[in-house]
This record gives structure tokens, C-alpha cells and sequence, in this order.
């Protein structure tokens, strides 16, 4: 499992049901049941800003995640590119 | 740029916050009916009969349209026999049309290849076939008559008709353990996905748990048989309690009950487990104001479920944060404290607790009993004949005389006359030809 | 100390105990015990 490409675009999957929690959210995925939790409510507003975002690393920003941090929400990107919740798109 | 920075990101155990309980259940099992086709001897919801008070087509898509507002994701429509509604299919279709994903859980005897070919057509629907033997002798010891046979019929629709994913799922007891590479071989004969579900005490499961229960050697067995299999066979989580022997099986590891799941009976009562049928675990019904999600939301009885639990006894066990103490439902219905460990403790501890308990007449009893009164059930054909078996009774040395006989002959037999010579009157001789007192 | 005190403590260097990917966790819809 590998970080996503920072300068990547990305967007959620249509399959894919955003629950909001309190501690962050759940995904599912209806196509793999798959569940996600988010363990982070930063990382919620960084992936749903995806699809608006020229490239993750702009939605990481507009979430307001500070530059140290940016390899941790990259990699949980990853982990979200690998079980389908997120499509890649066109740049 | 002016954005605010965000707090540093911190992940804490899900376990731990899921143990406090969410806004809406992830997912939950739905009683659809306790009507049913068969009589399993294990059945954890007692079924067979329906109930009058059901619910109506409508109060069940009412109950789907608050699903859909909560974002329930995954519903698992069993009963008794769900498909033995006359709305079932349009229950099922308008669940996926609202954004609730679906399994159903059914002994197969609906799954036709008409119905098959309609189920693989639907992306969002889960089939689970249930069948707790290899064999049909196993499993119809069970299960019942040609329930084997009903169950492999459906295994070959669902897969001439091209579904995938459909599951098997089995319910381990002493007699199937030895079969578990057979249910794999069946599994992947049908292109089926496998999974091993614990048994429990609940409903008519408490008056086989003793003599159906995995013994420990057998527990150990199927640990070590999962861990080989990984992630290919389900659980349903249902053996967190067995994580004591060593690495966790897939899945939370934790009891959802009243925290991220639920059951919704068939009247509309919730109760915290489908295994925990006792008003003990009853939170409230959907006919009530404010529906499923005030139930879910405000019940008094969740509330306690999702403050922090105390380990109790078990705390000082050093496995008590993997087995969490183990199944609620199966400590209730065997009679053990809530706050001490799992009848079936991998440590044993339960063991000893249940040895040492004074007697088995006090054990909680499933709410309600919609069994079958006759075992196995009648055929339900409407005005069919009534089914009679016509044999001669044994002990009956003539034919019976009925008491408006006037011949004074009548019950005449060669013993008879011997007894003539006694002071017994011919009235009390009469019947000692046979008269039926109850009809066969 | 109750357990839900022990998660708020932060310590050290959050850097540092911060997984590669524990920010996600997954599990299949069938890992929730309690649904049959």
C-alpha cells in the first residue's frame, strides 16, 4: 500500500456513503461492503474536498493539515485509493 | 492562504469508541416474520408461527424510509423464514431503491431459478443460505427433513443464474465441527463464500446448548481453522471471544449489541441482539413515537450498553482486552453473570463457574414462543387433507364397543367369560374390549 | 483512571506513534457480531 501522488486528482467513489461522525466518519461501500472509519474529522474534510481539489495535496491544504502531517493524510489517502472508496480522475 | 490549521491528527482504538455507541447503527438484523417453513431445533428467535401483531407492508417501508435517513448501510433480513411473506420481494426491492443494503437469510425454499435469476440482477442484495451440516444427515438432524436437500437446490440456482458472493452460512456445533473442510469444499463446488457462526443459548438454542456446544478441544479446532482461512470465511464476528487463544479473527472483535447494531423483531419490538430476546435487552418498539431512531437514540436501556462496562471478574484476566468478556446473550441464557466471563471462556473459567452454579431451573427464558406445536409442521396447502396414520392398536384383543352398546354381548370374549364367575359387573367388563379414549 | 481518560492523553511526539495508515481503518460489513 503506497501514499497517493500528492499532485494526483482524486474523488470518491459513487458506490461510497459518507457517514459523519464524531470521532471522524464511516465509508461504505456498497459495491464491496467494504467499511471505512475515518479515526479523523480532518481527514473526512480532506476527502471531501477531492473532487473539488485540483490535486490532494490542495485538498489537504484546504482542510487545513499543516506540511509535517501531509505524508500521514497521503497515506491514508492510499489506503482508501486500494479499497476503491476513491477514484482516481483527470487532473 | 488563510485557512486555520487542523489539530494534529490523533487515532485512538475504534474499539474503544465504538464501546460508547453511534447515532445510528451501522448495520442491524430485521425479523421479518416468525412465520416459518421449518422447526430447527436451534433456532435462536423460536420461530414457526406467525405472529398477528406483525408488522404491515407500510410500517416496514416506513421502518426503511428511517433507515435511509440514519444511513443504516447493511440490513440482514432473516425471521423465522423471511421469504415466506407475501411482501417480501417488495420489501426487498424498495430497501435497495432507498439506499439500504440488503442480505437475506433463508433456508432456500423460495430460491427458484426464476428467483435467482432476479436476485443476480440486483447489485445490491446479499443472499445467505443456511445449512449447519455437510451432510444431510448432519444437518437435517437439525434442520429436518429434506432441508438438506431444499438448501442445495437453492446453492445450485443461485449459481446457474450467475450470482456471486451468496453465502453459506453454518451455525458450529459439536456434530458439524468435524465437517469444516466439507462446508469449504461445498462452498467453492457453488462458488459460494463460507461462514461459521457461533451457537448460542437463545431462543429453542437453549434447550440443545448443552448437548450441541462445541466441547473446548473442538473450540481450539475451529480457532486454528479460521486463522488458516483468513479472510475467505465470515464469522459475523460472532468468535471475538476466542481471540483469548492468540491473534484476533477479521472482523471489530467487539459486541455490537445496543453500539453498532441491533434487531428489529417482527411486532416491531428492538431488542439490543437477535440473541438477546428477554426484555432484559428490550429497548422499546417502532410503533412508538419518534420510531426506530428515538428507540435507538433515546433508550434507556442503550444508554447503559454504551457506558463504559467494567470488566468485572474478568478484568484481572490478561485477555480481557481482546475477549471483552465475551457474548452477552450466551452468559445470560446460561445463567452467568453479565460482569464474569463467556460460558464458553477459552481459559475455562466459565466452565467452572457453570459447574459450580446451584441448578439450571432459574435460567432466563426467551420472550415469547412462536414454535410449531406439532413438530415437524404441517404442509401449509390451504384445504389440503389432514395427514393420519391408520394402525391397529396392539393391546386391544377385539374391536373397541362403543359405551351406547345395547347388545349385552357386546366386548364378548373368551377371557371375559372366565371372568364371569367373579363379582365384577358386566358394566365395568365392557371397556376391557377397548375403547378408544383418544383419537389418534 | 477510567479507559475513555486514557485515550485523551496525548503523549510524546504524535509523529512518532501515528501508524502508516491508522487514520483508516476497514473491515468487511459482515465484522460486526450480532447480525446472524
Amino acid at each position: 500500500m503506497s501514499p497517493i501522488d500528492p499532485e494526483s486528482a482524486w474523488t470518491l467513489h459513487p458506490q461510497v456513503s459518507v457517514r459523519p461522525e464524531p470521532f471522524g466518519a464511516l465509508l461504505y461501500h456498497f459495491g464491496t461492503r467494504k467499511l471505512s472509519f475515518l479515526k479523523d474529522r480532518t481527514l473526512l474534510a480532506v476527502v471531501e474536498g477531492l473532487s473539488d481539489a485540483a490535486t490532494a495535496r490542495d485538498a489537504c491544504e484546504a482542510a487545513g493539515v499543516a506540511d509535517e502531517h501531509l505524508p500521514t493524510y497521503l497515506r491514508a489517502l492510499g489506503t482508501l485509493a486500494e479499497s476503491r472508496m476513491l477514484m482516481e480522475r483527470a487532473a | 492562504m488563510t485557512t486555520t490549521a487542523a489539530p494534529p491528527p490523533k487515532a485512538m482504538r475504534l474499539v474503544d469508541h465504538f464501546e460508547l455507541g453511534l447515532d445510528a447503527p451501522i448495520c442491524l438484523t430485521w425479523e421479518l416474520t416468525y412465520a416459518c417453513n421449518l422447526s430447527c431445533v436451534h433456532c435462536l428467535s423460536s420461530s414457526g408461527r406467525r405472529d398477528p401483531r406483525e408488522l404491515s407492508t407500510e410500517e416496514c417501508k416506513a421502518v426503511i424510509d428511517e433507515l435511509e435517513r440514519m444511513q443504516v448501510f447493511y440490513v440482514n433480513i432473516g425471521g423465522g423464514e423471511p421469504t415466506v411473506r407475501g411482501d417480501f420481494w417488495e420489501l426487498l426491492d424498495y430497501a435497495t431503491a432507498h439506499h439500504v443494503g440488503v442480505k437475506f437469510s433463508t433456508n432456500g425454499i423460495k430460491i427458484t431459478p426464476e428467483v435467482a435469476a432476479r436476485l443476480a440482477g440486483n447489485d445490491y442484495v446479499d443472499v445467505q443460505i443456511s445449512l449447519d451440516g455437510a451432510t444431510a444427515e448432519v444437518n437435517d438432524f437439525v434442520r429436518g427433513p429434506r432441508s438438506y436437500e431444499t438448501a442445495l437446490r437453492a446453492l445450485q440456482n443461485l449459481s446457474d443464474a450467475g450470482m456471486r458472493n451468496f453465502k453459506i452460512s453454518v451455525v458450529c456445533t459439536r456434530q458439524n465441527i468435524p465437517q469444516l473442510d466439507d462446508f469449504k469444499e461445498i462452498a467453492d463446488r457453488y462458488g459460494a463464500q463460507l461462514r461459521l457462526t457461533r451457537l448460542r443459548p437463545s431462543g429453542r438454542g437453549a434447550d440443545v446448548w448443552d448437548e450441541l456446544h462445541p466441547t473446548p478441544e473442538q473450540q481450539r479446532e475451529l480457532y486454528d481453522w479460521l486463522v488458516a482461512h483468513g479472510e475467505d470465511v465470515l464469522t459475523g464476528d460472532s468468535f471475538f471471544h476466542l481471540s483469548a487463544y492468540g491473534q484476533a479473527l477479521p472482523g471489530l472483535n467487539l459486541c455490537g449489541a445496543g453500539r453498532v447494531v441491533c434487531l428489529i423483531d417482527p411486532i416491531g419490538d428492538v431488542y439490543a441482539c437477535p440473541f438477546a430476546i428477554h426484555e432484559e435487552f428490550l429497548a422499546g418498539n417502532v410503533r412508538g413515537e419518534g420510531g426506530f431512531r428515538t428507540v435507538w437514540r433515546d433508550s434507556p436501556l442503550f444508554a447503559k450498553l454504551r457506558s463504559p462496562q467494567s470488566g468485572g471478574a474478568c478484568s484481572s484476566c490478561q485477555f480481557f482486552d481482546t475477549c471483552k468478556g465475551g457474548c452477552m446473550a450466551a452468559k445470560f441464557f446460561t445463567g452467568l453473570p453479565l460482569d464474569g466471563p463467556d460460558p464458553e471462556c477459552v481459559q475455562g473459567y466459565g466452565e467452572q463457574l457453570l459447574a459450580e452454579r446451584a441448578d439450571t431451573l432459574g435460567l432466563p427464558k426467551h420472550s415469547g414462543d412462536h414454535s410449531h406445536r406439532t413438530s415437524p409442521p404441517r404442509e401449509r396447502s390451504g384445504t389440503g387433507p389432514v395427514r393420519l396414520t391408520l394402525s391397529r392398536r396392539e393391546d386391544l384383543q377385539a374391536p373397541p364397543v362403543s359405551a351406547c352398546a345395547e347388545d349385552p354381548l357386546a366386548g364378548f370374549t373368551a377371557d371375559f367369560a372366565e371372568g364371569f364367575a367373579t363379582k365384577e359387573s358386566g358394566a365395568d367388563r365392557r371397556h376391557q374390549g377397548g375403547i378408544r379414549s383418544e383419537t389418534a | 483512571m477510567s479507559r475513555s481518560e486514557q485515550l485523551v492523553e496525548p503523549h510524546g511526539d504524535v509523529e512518532d506513534v501515528i501508524e502508516t495508515d491508522s487514520l483508516v481503518e476497514e473491515v468487511s460489513i459482515d465484522g460486526m457480531c450480532g447480525v446472524y
